[in-house]
């Protein structure tokens, strides 16, 4: 039971650390069109990405796997439940990955818009995609005992999804603005810097409200301490933006997700799969586990491999840390 | 079509394609990477170049790679929950380790070394890229014991009505794994070849039609590449061929009905000879329709090493596997939808098991032979003008592409009826399997699989397109530094400038501007 725990709580974190890392390339790719009004800002902003987001998606792959892993009842009840919604979040990632390698493949000014266009799309449908499972695998689905869908195709998408996509999706902008605001420098700075001034408080309220949700229903005291953190990480978000402090306006941002999420997996424990039909059919941790051995060798790999991974991709950060400016030379080059 | 068959074809097209690019990142990867490292040793301009083009084709290949597999993560919980539920305990282990220990590596020290030209010192930015060809190596181990282990069980024991993981031990160096890891990689290096022999030459060949010298570096670059992948193709083949007489000797012991079916070998035989070519009724999937050339005794010397062993036959292994197994699935309609009390045909379809398997090997051999044929064409600095000869390798390229997907496609439609083998090293009582037509998701609507299938096939349809004109256009646009003269720098906000190539960075190949 004790490795149960803490592989529901591996989970939570790689799922927080997906959207935490993954939120702000999306959060990026949301903004092209409205931050990046001449192309040499649009490259500004792609290439502040550029070397991160293959490495960030692989947080939703192994978040992915480690629900396989970990608990197979969860991954067999929640994605078949999801079946098309899912799909369609698979179909933004896929065309969202090669429009970053293609888009600079030609010389024809038309070619890279269609495809600048096509990652911000692809990222929308993907950061909403998620949101609405997370969403719904928190807040309910419609699973009858043998944790099979009941109704058609798009039964799963009731209001819960509909939250966790618009929680998912408002976070992601705000924190794509603040990454930009400390990434870049000249025009796009500033641009950032004054979204995430209007915006960061009201694109916290949706997530607040699933946390909240959450809370209220199977909430403990601890998960109540959270989601006071997170009301107040918003508050602190926004007075530093007023005070041009990126660095920890940002940092509260995270820690306004970290809180949420927090609050949210902590709530949801051990409910990983609740039923909007009945609570008797809800799937918990201890239906959907593996057996003892087989945790006992996950928690052993990921001991070790865990540490190793972000040590690199911590350094690779390290690497890529300079701050960024649209000089006239990435005209020259943007072949 | 009902859902088992549409979801069989929706994992069947989406995992070919994505074994289309498997094998190119990882041969290439290791090509790349051993060219990075001659030119860090050599310092020589013609493999920096080399670096530089196929690093880039290389890189365009791999993002559909990683587009494609993410379908895959996903795939097995959307469309194969039963499946997912019943090999959970073993299964997704697996993929989860693949994930943390092989694709962090790959994506992230890819990052690396594609924006790291000039940014960071020579040989950690060398190191990066050998990092992402190494974990490109373990997620193929990772992904390939997962799928061996449903080839041939070890390492579990029956709970209730699942298997429960005894020994990760057993699963990590299962010899189906350790056979099919080393067969995939060497067969991923003909693909490598095959091309670095199919553009080469026919570069070779313009350039010396168009009258341009033979003595500059891209001369060199072309050159080099045919010889490098001529050889490679060559001895991966030699290669190819020793795994996979390992995994035939071990399909022998592991999964009989396979490989008679490969054989079409209807009655057992002592010694087995093995078919070339056969006809008449193939297709009718009646074994003894059908009539061949055959190679006495070979067959009995690919199972056993020796010309005379005998080969169970297909007709007298159905019997036993119904005796064993059942004749019929089990009445259970909740588990076993409209298959449910039907009879078991654990025949696998003879048409494809037949021909997969001999256009695997047949094609390997097509492209050793244009291998061959580029080595004898280039001697002692040789250029062919032969159109046949550079067309037709050219053309070539796509022979060990195709042998990758027969292999898999026969490997895969070759466990039929069964979607996990019954292990036939452990007494029948311990013994675990699982029937395709019980692994399918039970919720989903064919409505819903169906749209899947067609949504997905039509944008990897488009991908492919996109894709094939992308990678042309830049082949034909071979080295666009020219002969010898460096470009400037694109890279302006790089500190350390001293340890760019050629103290510059060519304007389009990898310094990627955004
Ligand atoms: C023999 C090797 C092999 C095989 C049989 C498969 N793959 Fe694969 N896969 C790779 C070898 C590989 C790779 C070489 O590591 C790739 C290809 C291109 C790439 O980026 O990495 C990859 C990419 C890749 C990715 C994206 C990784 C990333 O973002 O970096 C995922 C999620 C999967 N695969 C998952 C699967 C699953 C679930 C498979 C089983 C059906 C599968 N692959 C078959
Ligand atoms: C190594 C990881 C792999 C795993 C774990 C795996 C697993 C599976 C599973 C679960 C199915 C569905 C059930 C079934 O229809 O039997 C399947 C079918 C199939 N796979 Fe694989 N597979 C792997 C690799 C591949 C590759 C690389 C290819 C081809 C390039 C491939 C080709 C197929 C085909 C053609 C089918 C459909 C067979 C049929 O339904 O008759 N597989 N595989
Ligand atoms: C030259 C003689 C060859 C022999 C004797 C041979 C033998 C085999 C056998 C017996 C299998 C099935 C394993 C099983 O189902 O358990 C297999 C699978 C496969 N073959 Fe080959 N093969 C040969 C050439 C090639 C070539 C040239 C390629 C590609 C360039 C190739 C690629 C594959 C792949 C990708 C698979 C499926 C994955 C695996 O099980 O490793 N093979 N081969």
């Amino acid at each position: 039971m004790d490795l149960q725990i803490l592989w529901f709580a591996a989970v939570a974190v790689l799922w927080t650390g997906f959207l935490l890392l993954e939120g702000f390339d999306f959060g990026v790719a949301a903004l092209l069109p409205v931050l990046g009004r001449r192309p040499a800002d649009r490259h500004l902003m792609l290439r502040s990405i550029g070397p991160l987001w293959d490495g960030n998606e692989v947080w939703l792959i192994t978040a992915v796997g480690a629900v396989f892993a970990a608990f197979p009842g969860w991954y067999a009840t929640w994605l078949p439940a999801l079946y098309l919604p899912f799909v369609i979040v698979l179909l933004g990632l896929i065309v969202r990955a090669v429009a970053f390698e293609w888009r600079h493949s030609s010389h024809d000014p038309r070619w890279d818009a269609t495809w600048t266009h096509v990652i911000t799309g692809g990222s929308l449908v993907a950061a909403l995609g998620v949101g609405a499972a997370l969403g719904a695998t928190t807040l309910g689905l419609p699973i009858d005992g043998d944790g099979n869908r009941v109704g058609g195709a798009f039964a799963g998408v009731g209001w819960p999804a509909l939250l966790g996509a618009l929680a998912v999706v408002a976070f992601a902008v705000v924190h794509g603005a603040l990454f930009l605001a400390l990434k870049t420098d000249g025009d796009v700075r500033l641009r950032a810097r004054a979204l995430a001034l209007r915006w960061s408080p009201v694109a916290a309220l949706p997530l607040l409200a699933w946390a909240g949700l959450v809370h209220l229903r199977h909430g403990t005291p601890v998960t109540a301490g959270l989601w006071l953190v997170a009301a107040l990480a918003v508050v602190i978000t926004w007075t530093r933006i007023r005070l041009e402090r990126e660095g920890q306006a940002f940092t509260a941002w995270a820690v306004m997700l970290v809180a949420s999420a927090a609050t949210i997996f902590g709530a949801a424990f051990p409910v990983v799969v609740p039923s909007t039909i009945d609570a008797a059919f809800d799937v918990t941790v201890a239906d959907a586990s593996v057996s003892g051995y087989t945790l006992t060798v996950m928690t052993w790999v990921a001991a070790v491999g865990l540490p190793v991974v972000l040590a690199y991709q911590a350094w690779t950060y390290w690497v890529f840390r300079r701050r960024l400016t649209a000089g006239p030379q990435h005209e020259q080059v943007s072949v | 079509m009902d859902v088992l068959d549409i979801a069989r074809w929706q994992f069947g097209i989406t995992t070919v394609y994505h074994f289309l690019m498997v094998p190119l990142t990882i041969g290439l990867g290791i090509l790349v990477a051993v060219m990075h490292t001659m030119w860090v040793r050599t310092d020589k301009p013609e493999w920096l170049r080399m670096t530089r083009f196929w690093g880039r084709i290389y890189l365009i290949n791999f993002v559909l790679g990683v587009a494609t597999g993410l379908v895959q993560e996903f795939q097995f919980g959307l469309a194969w929950s039963e499946y997912s539920r019943f090999v959970g305990d073993v299964f997704g282990s697996l993929l989860a380790m693949e994930a943390l220990l092989a694709f962090f590596l790959e994506s992230t020290f890819l990052g690396l070394w594609i924006f790291g030209w000039g940014r960071i010192p020579k040989r950690v930015h060398l190191a990066a890229l050998w990092a992402a060809v190494i974990g490109s190596i373990v997620s193929a181990y990772f992904i390939i014991a997962a799928n061996s282990w449903m080839q041939h069980p070890v390492g579990v024991t029956m709970d209730g009505e699942k298997p429960r993981l005894t020994s990760i031990g057993a699963v990590l160096t299962n010899n189906t794994a350790l056979a099919a890891f080393s067969h995939a990689i060497v067969a991923a290096l003909m693909v490598a070849g095959a091309l670095l022999v199919g553009i080469g030459l026919w570069h070779l060949r313009r350039r010396k039609l168009a009258g341009r010298s033979d003595a500059d570096v891209d001369h060199q670059v072309w050159r080099r590449s045919v010889r490098l992948g001529g050889w490679v193709s060559l001895a991966a083949f030699l290669a190819v061929a020793l795994t996979g007489d390992w995994q035939g000797k071990l399909m022998y012991q592991q999964q009989p009905l396979k490989m008679s079916s490969a054989e079409a070998l209807c009655e057992t035989e002592a010694p087995a000879s093995f078919s070339i070519f056969a006809w008449n009724k193939l297709g009718s999937n009646e074994c003894d329709d059908v009539h061949s050339i055959t190679v006495p005794g070979l067959l009995s010397f690919l199972a056993h090493s020796d010309f005379s062993t005998a080969v169970p036959g297909v007709n007298e292994l159905q019997e036993r596997y119904a005796e064993v197994y059942g004749a019929t699935y089990p009445d259970d309609p909740a588990r076993f939808g409209d298959k449910a009390g039907e009879p078991v045909d654990y025949q696998p379809v003879l048409a494809v098991t037949y021909w997969s398997f001999r256009l695997m090997i047949g094609l390997g051999a097509v492209s050793a032979g244009v291998a061959a044929y580029a080595l004898w064409a280039t001697r002692r600095g040789r250029v062919p003008t032969s159109r046949l000869g550079v067309h037709g390798s050219l053309l070539a390229i796509g022979a060990p592409f195709a042998a990758n997907a027969t292999g898999w496609i026969f490997t895969e439609m070759g466990r039929q009826p069964f979607v996990v083998v019954p292990n036939p090293d452990v007494p029948v009582a311990d013994q675990i399997w699982f029937f395709t037509a019980q692994a399918v998701s039970p919720g989903v609507g064919a409505g819903e699989v169906l749209t899947s299938l067609i949504v997905l096939t039509a944008v990897y349809g488009v991908l492919a397109v996109v894709e094939i004109g992308l990678i042309a256009r830049f082949v034909r646009r071979g080295i666009t530094t020219g002969d010898g003269t460096p470009t400037p720098t694109g890279t302006p906000d790089g500190p350390d400038r001293a340890d760019s190539p050629d103290g510059a960075v060519d304007d389009d190949v990898l310094s990627f501007a955004y």
